[in-house]
């Protein structure tokens, strides 16, 4: 089983309306996959809820479906 | 389900750093939980290793715990510090050796 990377990010916008997605497919096998996630809603969050948030937006998919997200979280510069 | 949590809280109270992870520090059976392996290695800190692939009480009872969805999982003095990308992003700033000496955890390499 594996997931689209428009899937993902779709879902990860869903959640963060603000973020700025970069999906990057490590292995081209669909299957393990690298984000990075821009998104003022991060602010004033800790790295493990940062990824929490993502993780909820993901709806169960990670860790399912979904092996590998090899997932960066910040908070946009300005 | 509270069986499995008393569980995973008597593991991560009685020892200062548990990693719950796929194989054991000396043969990791994934390379993410190889990868934090590795980096606990590097450092010399004395950790516990639990293998959640021979307890899937404990595999799945860990995501539920922490309110996170994969293994490896860090923990340090109880509090769960993240997973294979948030290891590695705090080591590489130095973060993850700093909060060591914070906790009064004795590493075998100074940072």
């Amino acid at each position: 089983m594996a997931m689209d990377a428009h899937e993902i990010e779709r879902m990860i916008k869903a959640a963060l309306p603000d973020a700025a997605i970069e999906i990057k497919d490590l292995a081209g096998d669909g299957d393990h996959y690298a984000a990075t996630v821009v998104s003022a809603a991060f602010k004033g969050k800790t790295r493990v809820q940062q990824h929490q948030m993502v993780y909820a937006a993901l709806q169960g998919n990670m860790g399912g479906v979904l092996h590998a997200l090899a997932l960066t979280t910040s908070v946009p510069q300005d | 389900m509270s069986d499995v949590n008393a569980r995973i809280e008597a593991e991560v109270k009685n020892n200062d750093v548990v990693l719950f992870m796929k194989g054991t520090p000396q043969f990791p059976m994934c390379g993410f939980s190889g990868q934090v392996a590795q980096i606990l290695g590097y450092i010399g800190v004395p950790y516990k290793g639990v293998n959640v692939l021979e307890d899937q009480e404990i595999r799945e009872g860990i995501k539920a715990y922490s309110n996170w969805p994969t293994i490896p999982q860090l923990y340090v003095k109880g509090e769960f510090i993240g997973g294979c990308d948030i290891t590695r992003e705090m080591f590489q700033a130095g973060e993850l050796q700093q909060l060591f000496e914070e906790k009064g955890i004795a590493v075998k390499q100074a940072s």
